[in-house]
C-alpha cells in the first residue's frame, strides 16, 4: 500500500523527485549479536526479526534459516522459532521474497531494512515493538523485545539477550 | 469370543463396557502437534495406562480415523500393535489442522427370547439394533457407548474444518485452537453433547510426565451454561483432557450407577442392576493437548 503510494508520487513528480524521495525512505539499521558458543556441537541459529504494533498483524522483517536445503527441508524446523512461528511465520510461505536469508555466523550481524522493500513496511507514527528470536539446534531459544515510539523522524532502541542472543540494537531514520 | 453361558457373558460385557470410565486412561500421544513445511510425518503412540503418558499396561490397538484439513479422509500408516502400545504414522501433505481419532462406538445389550437370555453380538452398532433383536424378544436392555478420543496436529496455520460437529456424543469446538496453546495464556474450549452446548460436563485435565513428580497436577472443572470451560495451564507440557457427563471415578473402585441427568439419557429398558448390563449411555471425550512454552 505504502509502497504503491511512493511509486505514484514518484511518477507524478517525475524522475527528478526519485532521488530525494529514496533518501527520505525509512531505513532501519539493525545490529544482532550472535554469541560465540563453546559447545561440542554447534549449529548457527535460526533467527527471526519481526515488528509488532497493537491492533495490527505482526510483520516478519527477516528470517535466517537453512534456505538452501534440498526439497525445502530447511522449513521443517522453522516452527522451533516458536513465538515468531505463532505470531507470523505459520501464515507465510517460504522462501519469502526479501525476507528469507541464510543462517549467519557468530559475531555482530548487521541488517539494513528499507521501508517498502522485503518485509519492511513504511511506519506510521505510533508504538511498536521490534522482536528478535533465535533458536539453535541442540541449543536453546531466546527472544529479545525492543519497544519503541516512531515519531516520524527517528527512533532507537537496544536490549541484550542472556543466552542465545547478545546485544541487539537498531536505529530507525528517515 | 464365544459365550456359552449367559451368566459369564453378562459379566464379560459389563467389564468390556466399563474400562475407560473405571480403570485406566486411554491416550493418544503425537510426536509433534505444531509443524512447519509442506511434507512432514508425525508418529502417534496409542495406549491405555494409569500414568500419563507411560505405556506400561495395554495398547490402544484400534485403527484410527484420520481427517485431513480439507475434510477428506487420510491414512494411518505403519500401524503396529505391540504389547504395551500401538503406534502409527500420519503423513502430513496439506496445510492446516489434522484430526486423528479413535472412536469407540457400539451397543451392548441383551434380550429374552423363549425364556432364554441372549446377548447382542459384539460390535453391534446403533443402526443395526433393529435388525439384531428378533421379533418377540422381551426384556430388551441396551447400553450405547460412544467414547471419542482424538488429537490434533497442525501443519502451517491452524484451520477449523475438522471441528465441524457430527452431532453425536461429546465433541470439542475450539474457542482457543487446540494447536495454539501457550502456557501463559488460558485456553477456552466448548463441548457439545449430541451437537448442543453441554453444561455441567466434568472436565479433567492432567499434566503428563507424572512419574517424575509426587502430585498429579490435575485440574477439575465443569463446563458452564454455554458448554465452555477455560483452562489455566500450570506449565508447558502434554496434557490429557477427559470429558464425561458424570463425575470421574476414583481409581480402583467398582462400578457405580450412571448419572441420569440430561447429559446421559437412559435407554429404554429395565431398571438398573438386572443382569449387569449397564443401562443408559456411556459417552466420553478424550484428547491430548500440547501446551508450549512462551
Amino acid at each position: 500500500m505504502q509502497f504503491r503510494l511512493t511509486g505514484l508520487t514518484t511518477a507524478a513528480l517525475g524522475a527528478g523527485a526519485l532521488l530525494p524521495n529514496a533518501a527520505a525512505a525509512q531505513t532501519m539499521d539493525l545490529s544482532i549479536e550472535l554469541p560465540r558458543m563453546t559447545v561440542a556441537e554447534y549449529h548457527k541459529p535460526y533467527v527471526a526479526v519481526w515488528l509488532e504494533k497493537e491492533g495490527q498483524a505482526p510483520r516478519t522483517l527477516s528470517v535466517w534459516y537453512d534456505v538452501d536445503k534440498r526439497g525445502g527441508e530447511g522449513t521443517k524446523w522453522l516452527h522451533d522459532v516458536r513465538q515468531w512461528w505463532r505470531a507470523s511465520g505459520r501464515t507465510m510461505s517460504f522462501p519469502a521474497d526479501g525476507i528469507s536469508g541464510a543462517t549467519r555466523a557468530p559475531g555482530v550481524q548487521k541488517l539494513r531494512l528499507v521501508a517498502g522493500k522485503g518485509g519492511m513496511p513504511a511506519l506510521t507514527p505510533g508504538q511498536y515493538t521490534l522482536v528478535v528470536e533465535a533458536a539453535r539446534e541442540v541449543g536453546g531459544r531466546e527472544l529479545v523485545r525492543l519497544p519503541f515510539t516512531w515519531n516520524g523522524s527517528s527512533a532507537t532502541a537496544a536490549a541484550k539477550g542472556a543466552s542465545e542472543l547478545g546485544a541487539v540494537s537498531f536505529t530507525l531514520k528517515r | 469370543m464365544q459365550f456359552r453361558k449367559p451368566l459369564f457373558a453378562v459379566a464379560a460385557v459389563a467389564a468390556l463396557a466399563a474400562p475407560a470410565a473405571i480403570a485406566h486412561r486411554m491416550w493418544l500421544l503425537p510426536s509433534s502437534t505444531v509443524v512447519s513445511g509442506n511434507d512432514n510425518w508425525v508418529t502417534v503412540d496409542a495406549a491405555v495406562s494409569n500414568d500419563l503418558f507411560y505405556f506400561d499396561h495395554r495398547p490402544l490397538g484400534a485403527v484410527p480415523t484420520i481427517t485431513q484439513p480439507d475434510g477428506s479422509e487420510g491414512k494411518a500408516e505403519h500401524h503396529n500393535v505391540g504389547q504395551f502400545r500401538a503406534t502409527f504414522d500420519v503423513h502430513l501433505t496439506q496445510q492446516g489442522t489434522y484430526r486423528i481419532a479413535v472412536v469407540n462406538q457400539g451397543v451392548f445389550g441383551r434380550y429374552t427370547l423363549n425364556g432364554e437370555t441372549k446377548m447382542l453380538p459384539r460390535g453391534t452398532t446403533k443402526a443395526q439394533l433393529a435388525s439384531v433383536i428378533p421379533a418377540g424378544a422381551t426384556d430388551v436392555q441396551t447400553s450405547e457407548t460412544l467414547m471419542r478420543n482424538e488429537i490434533f496436529v497442525t501443519q502451517g496455520a491452524p484451520t477449523n474444518t475438522v471441528f465441524k460437529p457430527t452431532g453425536q456424543g461429546i465433541e470439542l469446538v475450539p474457542v482457543t485452537h487446540p494447536n495454539d496453546l501457550v502456557s501463559n495464556e488460558p485456553a477456552t474450549f466448548q463441548f457439545l453433547m449430541d451437537g448442543k452446548p453441554a453444561s455441567g460436563l466434568y472436565v479433567t485435565t492432567i499434566l503428563g510426565n507424572g512419574r517424575y513428580r509426587a502430585t498429579q497436577k490435575q485440574i477439575d472443572l465443569r463446563t458452564d451454561a454455554q458448554g465452555k470451560v477455560t483452562i489455566k495451564w500450570p506449565e508447558a507440557g502434554m496434557y490429557w483432557i477427559n470429558v464425561t457427563p458424570n463425575a470421574p471415578q476414583p481409581e480402583g473402585e467398582g462400578p457405580r450407577p450412571q448419572a441420569q441427568g440430561a447429559g446421559a439419557p437412559r435407554a429404554p429398558g429395565g431398571p438398573q442392576g438386572m443382569g449387569g448390563v449397564p443401562s443408559g449411555r456411556r459417552v466420553s471425550y478424550t484428547t491430548t493437548l500440547e501446551v508450549l512454552a512462551p
